[in-house]
């Protein structure tokens, strides 16, 4: 036995397990829905509008699921971006009030781009210097991470109320984007379109840049031992104010979005979503952006057909999807593999 | 002796606020195998992590290549030579073979050559290539993790008891791989199978309750029963 090549016993080739049962379920629960809701158009209606909202709540939490996936870091003040994306985009957009009104796809997509790009800078630049202050400081410690960036939240709501005001803000959408397209009598957002086209793309996005670019290939081994990508040479800390930065300047994006869907805006804009983004987190499995997503879709259709069934229990409901995924997989629907 | 590569002098670390290692004094001469001995919970794992930085040192000297490294971070010593097999191996389960390897190489792509010849060693290595790391036995992560380790040339590899849950078979090919390893590098191996450690070791330490309790020839060793049973009579018992 002892002189058998060594390492014949061991070379069955490895199964690979697919793991698609977690995508079933969205096509399960809009399955599910149809019967409840009753009426062709209204569940189309309901169902493209939780993938928009998915696709907005994705691009928010996706950087937030990777901060804690590797560094172990509760990030609570991830709601300040939101926010100040939002305010930064609508600041953009007044003077450019000529351009969205105008009867110009270019001129308006072009105004909203400005905006975005303005918002998605200013709150990456600002996710370093939070990064910095706040969160570095208490590295390695949950409770006062979940206090102090908690207090930076706060503090982000109140100095938008002393530069922009207390008030709640119109959020116009550009004329290009009002309206819907009609198909029968089903009718079609085109700013839900926008939306799904915008999160499918950071999700492309972010899939190329963790699987074929070395940096993401750190990043996700990062995730999942960070220990170890530092005895390889790596300083991890680097790779995460960067993570960070991203996530940030996401999350900025994400608040354009989501003050245009409401087309309203309120300082608490960021901190009233995030139970919402903390689900998907959770319920994708904590560092997992493939996760994430999911979650995102899943969380956004129970919260949209919930709300048309029985809006009473809307939020409820997202917790007790939470809980039933938990049940089933307690590291959430796509858990990393950790040390 | 050779030249010392790594010396410890009185090196105390704590973990928390457990006083682990009590005054480790070590030397690892350049080139060779120094097998590192000691029974379960003597502080060979701390050890290795202090040498890593991974656990700083609250007190004593760590010298690496003539540089102090006892305060330095993680990722500088790691880029001073030193590369680490940990005990638990720390694949990147969610990352493919070729990835974990992309990664270990800083230098840029893994260089076919030495690839070859680590696949001489390890041919499950290139037979998995494409699998995530995740899929494979406990054997082939410990190889992946030693390929890691040694896809490009680094001063002193630091490896934490390879063999552990392994079959013999694949014990004894690891033999193979670390003679011809030593050639190219020093290493400092930890390592609890005694049989393993001495047909390989050139020099040995055993350790005690953190601290380093007989440094010396593993041959010295080897052919003295006397002192094999005072020092190691516990560990053997334990694992034989
Ligand atoms: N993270 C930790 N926190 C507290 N105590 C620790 C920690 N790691 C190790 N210890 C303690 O330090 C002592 C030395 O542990 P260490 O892992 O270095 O031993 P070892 O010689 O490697 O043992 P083994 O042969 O079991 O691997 C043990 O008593 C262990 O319980
Ligand atoms: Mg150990």
């Amino acid at each position: 036995m002892t002189s058998a090549p060594a390492t014949t016993a061991s070379d069955a080739i490895p199964k690979v397990r697919l793991d698609l049962l977690p995508i079933l379920l969205p096509v399960a629960i809009a399955a599910v829905a149809y019967p409840l809701v009753g009426n062709l158009t209204t569940w189309l209606t309901l169902t493209i509008a939780a993938l928009a909202m998915g696709m907005m709540i994705f691009v928010i939490a996706s950087g937030l699921t990777l901060v804690f996936g590797l560094m172990d870091v509760l990030n609570f003040g991830h709601g300040a971006f939101i926010a100040i994306g939002a305010y930064l985009a609508m600041t953009v957009l007044i003077p450019l009030s000529g351009w969205t009104q105008a009867d110009s796809l270019a001129l308006n997509l072009l105004a909203l781009l400005l905006a975005v790009v303005v918002a998605a800078i200013g709150t990456g630049l600002l996710g370093w210097a939070f990064e910095r202050v706040i969160v570095k400081p208490v590295y390695g410690q949950h409770l006062k991470q979940i206090l102090v960036t908690m207090g930076g939240l706060i503090v982000a709501e109140q100095l938008i109320h002393v530069i922009w005001g207390g008030d709640q803000k119109p959020m116009t959408l550009p004329t290009a984007l009002r309206g819907a397209f009609t198909i029968g009598d089903f009718a079609l957002e085109k700013f839900r379109l926008l939306a799904v086209a915008v999160g499918l793309a950071v999700f492309a996005g972010m899939m190329i840049v963790l699987n074929r670019t070395r940096l993401g290939l750190l990043i996700r081994a990062g995730v999942e031992n960070s220990e170890m990508v530092e005895a390889l040479g790596y300083r991890i800390r680097r790779l995460f104010v960067g993570v960070f930065m991203a996530g940030s300047a996401l999350a900025g994006l994400g608040g354009v979005l989501w003050a245009l869907y409401r087309e309203t805006l309120t300082a608490s804009i960021g901190g009233d979503v995030m139970v919402l983004v903390f689900i998907v987190i959770i319920v994708g499995g904590l560092g997992s952006v493939g996760g994430c997503f999911l979650g995102a879709i899943l969380v956004a259709m129970t919260a949209n057909y919930v709300a048309f069934l029985a809006p009473k229990v809307a939020l409820a409901s997202n917790i007790l999807l939470m809980v039933a995924v938990l049940m089933w997989r307690p590291q959430g629907l796509y858990p990393v593999a950790k040390r | 002796m050779a030249e010392a590569l790594l010396t410890l002098e009185g090196v105390h670390t704590h973990i928390g606020e457990y006083h682990i290692l009590q005054g480790v004094d070590l030397v690892v001469p350049r080139g060779g195998i120094t097998v590192l001995l000691g029974r379960n919970g003597a502080g060979k794992t701390t050890t290795l992590r202090t040498i890593m930085g991974l656990w700083k040192p609250s007190r004593g000297t760590v010298t690496f290549d003539g540089r102090a490294i006892g305060g330095t971070d993680t990722p500088t010593i790691a880029q001073g030579g030193i590369a680490y097999v940990p005990e638990t191996m720390a694949v990147f389960a969610d990352l493919t073979v070729e990835e974990n390897m992309i990664l270990a190489a800083r230098q840029g792509p893994p260089d076919p050559a030495r690839l070859d010849w680590i696949f001489g060693f390890f041919p499950a290595m290139k037979k998995f290539w494409q699998y995530p790391a995740g899929v494979l036995s406990g054997g082939q992560k410990q190889m992946l993790a030693i390929s890691r380790a040694i896809i490009e040339k680094r001063t002193l590899i630091l490896i934490d008891e390879p063999t552990k849950g392994l079959a013999p078979a694949i014990i004894e090919s690891m033999i193979g791989a670390f003679a011809e390893l030593k050639r190219d590098t020093t290493i400092l191996l930890v390592e609890q199978n005694f049989r393993f450690a001495a047909s390989l070791g050139d020099q040995v330490a055993v350790m005690d309750d953190g601290r380093v309790v007989h440094r010396g020839t593993m041959a010295g060793l080897s052919g003295d029963e006397t002192l094999q049973t005072r020092l190691l009579g516990l560990s053997l018992d334990a694992h034989q």
